[in-house]
C-alpha cells in the first residue's frame, strides 16, 4: 500500500516516515515566518502533531508537502496571534550585515517594531512576499486564500507600516 | 514614482528584517515528536463507557441485581 494511504489509515510507521521526510522542509518554512530557530522547532512539532490528529482527513491524491505547509502556516499564524503583544525581536535574529549608522539603526529598529505590531495575518503575508520574496501562488496555497487576497494583505501591510513609521517620525 | 517608492520601501524592509542566516534544521526532531505523542491523555474507549452506562441503567431498573454484582466483583 502507498505510504500516504497507510498514513491516512493511521499507521504510526507511515507517520514516522513522513515526519522524517518532511521535517526539514516544514521547519524551513516556519523559520522564515517566525524568524526564530528554537520557536520554529517547537512549531514544527506542533505542526506534525496537528497532522497526526488530522490523518483521516488527508486526501492521498494530493501533495503531502503542500498540506503540511498549510498546516505549518496556520500553526505559525496561531503563534503570532497569541504573541501579538510581543514586539521585540527574537534574540537569535542576525543583525544586518552592513554596519548601520545611528540613524539607520534607529530606522531599522522602528521598522522591525512596526512590523511585529502588524496583525498576524498581514505579518505572515508581508514576510513571505516582501522579505522572503516567495511567489504569490506559493503564499496563497500556504495560507489557503486567493492570490488576490495575498496581494491585498501585502498592500494593507505596507500601508499600515508606512503609517506607523510616519507616526514614529520616519519618512519611509 | 509609486513603484519606485514601493521598491525602495521593500529594500528597506529587507535590510531591517535581516534574512534568516540558516533555515536548515540542525537536528532530528523525531525524539521530541515521540515525547509529544506520548503526552496524549489516556482516553476511555467508547465501548467501556457504553458498558458502564448499561450497568448503571441495569442497577437503577433492577436494584436487586446490585448484591449479585457486588458478590461477583
Amino acid at each position: 500500500m502507498e505510504l500516504l494511504e497507510r498514513f491516512m489509515r493511521g499507521e504510526p510507521e507511515a507517520f514516522e516516515t513522513l515526519f522524517r521526510q518532511h521535517q526539514a522542509e516544514v521547519y524551513g518554512w516556519i523559520v522564515r515566518i517566525v524568524r526564530n530557530p528554537a520557536l520554529a522547532e517547537d512549531l514544527t512539532t506542533e505542526t506534525f502533531w496537528r497532522i497526526y490528529r488530522a490523518h483521516a482527513r488527508f486526501d492521498p491524491a494530493r501533495s503531502f508537502g503542500a498540506w503540511a505547509r498549510r498546516i505549518a502556516t496556520n500553526a505559525a499564524l496561531d503563534h503570532l496571534k497569541s504573541a501579538s503583544n510581543e514586539v521585540e525581536l527574537p534574540s537569535d535574529v542576525r543583525a544586518p550585515a552592513q554596519p548601520d549608522s545611528g540613524a539607520q539603526a534607529e530606522m531599522h529598529a522602528a521598522i522591525t517594531s512596526a512590523f511585529r505590531a502588524l496583525p498576524a495575518t498581514l505579518q505572515v503575508a508581508a514576510t513571505l512576499s516582501l522579505v522572503e520574496e516567495r511567489s504569490q501562488e506559493e503564499i496563497s496555497e500556504a495560507l489557503g486564500i486567493s492570490t488576490g487576497a495575498v496581494k491585498s494583505r501585502v498592500f494593507r501591510a505596507t500601508r499600515l507600516l508606512r503609517r506607523k513609521l510616519q507616526r514614529m517620525g520616519f519618512e519611509p | 514614482m509609486n513603484e519606485m517608492n514601493d521598491e525602495r520601501f521593500r529594500q528597506m524592509l529587507k535590510r531591517a528584517m535581516a534574512p534568516m542566516p540558516d533555515a536548515e534544521l540542525k537536528r532530528d526532531l523525531w525524539p521530541r515528536m515521540l515525547r509529544r505523542l506520548d503526552e496524549r491523555p489516556a482516553h476511555v474507549p467508547w465501548l467501556d463507557l457504553a458498558l458502564l452506562a448499561l450497568l448503571a441503567i441495569l442497577c437503577m431498573t433492577f436494584p436487586g441485581v446490585i448484591p449479585g454484582l457486588l458478590y461477583n466483583l
